[in-house]
């Protein structure tokens, strides 16, 4: 009875901690990541197992030159989970081992200690170690499991679009329709959905990752202001545009198709509503929304590459400072009139 | 019915208003021993006009204002003066207090009090009685009400409005003045109403308290007094002055002007009560209402509080602790003060004493900022609450100002709904204090 707590204003909270928000997102993404290890086999088990203890091993490290404790606020693992997830679901000889380990040390290292760590960043630490092993090894990063098998395939559905797109001169009316002519694995919307489809380790199954993203919807984790603006830009612009790549003109692009693939629905979620890297107040994060949805298009379209997700978020990442000083919200008691009622 | 609100920022803390109490047993016991600081208030602290040893009756004057910005304090209970020792006060500070012992005879308690008449008084004389009853802010921020009575020549009053929003959790004692003493509370608005002569009188609480509202309602319609009930959506910070005023009125008051400015006076709904007993009966400001809350207390409940009866005394009425708590508070937890031990007074400005539990509130690690934005989304003035935290950090006062640092109200909702669990109103608090008394050297 003699210990009570002196504290400034205010005396209690919503309860909400970093510590929460962190091992919410994990738990969002586990069933999808599971799924991932059901249909892609062992070797994507440890491949995802490299990435988190290469992320935390990175951050007790980064602990212990700068006498801080951040291992346990949940962060470390998110990345190194992010990363994981998105993995080819193998790799040839050691590439296993060392090409999720330079994802993560850059993550953890570069993207977000060398910034000052938790909140300094500037772009999404998953995302940034990604990219950089994608560049690094392009090789390894683009070899594909057909799921539920061993074998291995060339593309994802995306990427067997956007290469049997080169020099192309049937008649297919979608990119579905092509897959089915170019590939001898046709793919349905509910293979896509399911995610029966080759991918990274814990993009593939739309159906998780929305029950994922429900969840954190429910706990206000993210924020409608950036998945929604994302969704409805990409969503317009595909169905505008895409059509034209098969001759079909404008106004007919398959947006289920490109909604239900690839990285979209784990970009959208997880990834881009990130609190750190995404700007601060409602009308900031409508502006990066529909950024990241009309860059996603463009780099999925038009780009080399057949995805864009990833691409897209960082390109955006980077100008959020921007986005956050000309969105400051307006300060009250500085209208002459005294604003209207309401 | 629409409900006004202000339009940007605000939380929803749970409410746990736990409105217990009975009618017949308002009053809660007196103090064996009262400790009546001589600073409650805004301003100068009253001098001290008694002795160690002096009897003192129940209302006799034991602190003289020194000043205009200044009030009297008065005995809350008659016995003997057997100290004047320092006292940490809920705000943390220390100010001299009177120790009173109570013995002797109660002129009032238990008596039906004579009804003065003062329909023919002038306004001159009627701020001088709310000057003489001590009478201050009882919402929290204790600012001598004759100042606030006394309009610049020339000024004509629009609105005045009452603040009986109550949007702290836990807290219910306006609430239960309204529905004990709906015609005194009129009787209040009156003597208001000849005093500063407003054109409208409106009174704005949260939707929560409908039944209290209505009551008020029917008693002006009773008393043919031309005043409104205004009903508030249930946010947090509803009954902060500029938040109340914006709602009700639609209008904001300038940064750093006062609500006069728009044409405006605003007083707390426990103010104009103490109002009505200091004009009607005579009565200095001695008691008001208290919410004894909080879920490590056993009988949480409100109750009729002498000032200088201390949290100790009135948590063993409420039949004690069931549970250790982690924070006691004087005031609602949003706004309100720790205190350390339990031995602190009841002053002028103590709406409740809130006792909570380590579940209650939710304490946890601070971590870096996140960059969420939720701050933003709570705050009620525009602000960027993360980055005026980082500048004041970075010893980046004029850019902290001139982002807006002291248009903070201090609420606290951006605290509230931080995940970094960052002490930002602590900072806020330190920057402007920091920056007054740069101000103050050069």
């Amino acid at each position: 009875m003699d210990k009570l707590k002196v504290s400034s204003s205010p005396q209690f909270h919503n309860g909400d901690s970093t510590f929460s928000v962190m091992w919410s997102v994990s738990l969002a993404l586990l069933p999808s990541t599971i799924w991932g290890f059901i249909v892609f086999g062992l070797s994507s088990l440890w491949i995802v197992v490299v990435s988190i203890l290469s992320a935390l091993c990175g951050e007790y490290i980064l602990n212990k030159i700068y006498k801080k404790n951040t291992l346990n606020d949940g962060s470390a693992f998110l990345t190194g989970l992010l990363i994981g997830m998105n993995m080819p679901p193998m790799m040839n000889g050691f590439a296993w081992l060392y090409v999720p380990i330079g994802a993560s040390f850059f993550a953890i290292f570069i993207v977000k200690w060398a910034f000052g760590g938790l909140g300094n960043n500037w772009m999404n630490p998953a995302l940034g170690g990604r990219v950089f092993v994608f560049f690094s090894w392009t090789k390894h990063m683009t070899l594909w499991k057909v799921p539920m098998t061993d074998a291995v395939t060339g593309a994802t559905p995306l990427g067997a679009v956007k290469s049997g797109l080169l020099g192309y001169s049937g008649s297919a009316s979608g990119p579905l329709d092509l897959l089915n002519e170019v590939s001898k694995d046709s793919v349905s919307y509910l293979d896509l959905f399911l995610g029966k489809i080759g991918g990274s380790i814990g993009e593939v199954s739309a159906l998780l990752l929305l029950i994922g993203a429900i969840f954190l919807i429910i706990k206000k984790i993210i924020r409608w202001e950036i998945y929604v603006p994302y969704l409805v830009v990409f969503a317009v612009f595909i169905w505008i545009f895409d059509g034209n790549r098969f001759g079909s003109g404008y106004f007919s692009g398959d947006v289920l198709f490109h909604i239900l693939s690839g990285g979209l629905i784990l970009g959208v979620f997880f990834m881009a509503t990130d609190m750190v890297t995404s700007p601060l107040t409602s009308k900031g994060m409508i502006i990066y929304g529909t950024g990241c949805g009309f860059l996603t298009f463009l780099f999925r379209i038009y780009g080399a590459n057949p995805e864009g997700v990833s691409l897209a978020i960082i390109v955006m990442n980077i100008i959020v400072p921007l986005i956050n000083r000309y969105t400051k919200p307006r300060l009250f008691g500085y209208v002459s009139d005294g604003g209207s009622n309401e | 019915m629409k409900l006004k609100s202000f339009p940007k920022g605000g939380i929803h803390p749970p409410h746990r208003k736990n409105r217990v109490y009975s009618s017949d047993d308002l009053n809660a016991s007196l103090p064996k021993i009262a400790v009546i600081p001589l600073s409650q208030h805004i301003g100068a602290p009253a001098k001290c006009v008694v002795n160690v040893g002096d009897i003192v009756k129940e209302d006799d004057l034991l602190g003289e204002a020194t000043g205009f910005v200044s009030s009297n304090i008065h005995a809350s209970v008659p016995g003997e003066v057997i100290e004047i020792k320092d006292q940490f006060l809920p705000s943390g500070r220390v100010s001299k207090a009177v120790v009173i012992e109570t013995k002797g005879e109660f002129s009032r308690l238990g008596k039906d009090l004579d009804k003065y008449t003062w329909e023919d008084l002038s306004n001159a004389e009627l701020i001088q009685i709310v000057k003489d009853a001590g009478i201050v802010g009882m919402g929290g921020a204790t600012f001598p009400t004759h100042v606030k009575l006394t309009l610049p020549d020339n000024v004509k009053l629009k609105h005045l409005i009452i603040n009986a929003a109550e949007c702290e959790p836990y807290l219910t004692s306006d609430h239960v003045l309204m529905l004990e003493c709906s015609n005194e509370i009129t009787e209040g608005l009156k003597i208001l109403k000849k005093i500063l002569d407003p054109e409208y009188i409106q009174v704005g609480m949260e939707i929560n308290k409908e039944d209290a509202g209505d009551k008020l309602t029917e008693s002006f319609k009773l008393a043919n007094l031309d005043a409104s009930v205004v009903f508030l959506k249930n946010k947090y910070p509803q009954g902060a002055e500029k938040n109340l005023v914006r709602a009700i009125i639609g209008k904001e008051i300038p940064s750093g002007k006062l609500p006069i400015s728009v044409g405006v006076i605003n007083l707390n709904i426990s103010t104009v009560y103490a109002i009505y007993e200091a004009v009607v009966l005579h009565r200095p400001l001695v008691e008001r209402f208290i919410t004894i809350g909080g879920g490590a207390v056993k009988n949480p409940g409100v109750y009729r509080v002498r000032i200088g009866t201390s949290a100790r005394a009135l948590i063993e009425e409420c039949g004690g602790f069931n549970e250790e708590p982690v924070k006691v508070i004087f005031g609602g937890p949003m706004m309100g003060f720790t205190v350390f031990d339990l031995d602190v007074p009841v002053t002028k400005g103590t709406s409740g004493i809130i006792a909570l539990t380590a579940k209650e509130v939710k304490s946890a690690n601070t971590t870096n900022c996140l960059k969420c934005g939720r701050c933003i989304d709570g705050c009620p003035m525009g602000l960027v609450p993360s980055r005026l935290y980082k500048l004041i950090d970075h010893h980046q006062l004029d850019e902290a100002i001139k982002s807006g640092l002291n248009d903070c109200v201090e609420c606290g909702s951006c605290a509230y709904n931080c995940p970094a669990h960052l002490f930002l109103v602590q900072k806020f608090r330190a920057g402007k204090s920091i920056e007054r008394r740069s101000k103050g050297a050069k």
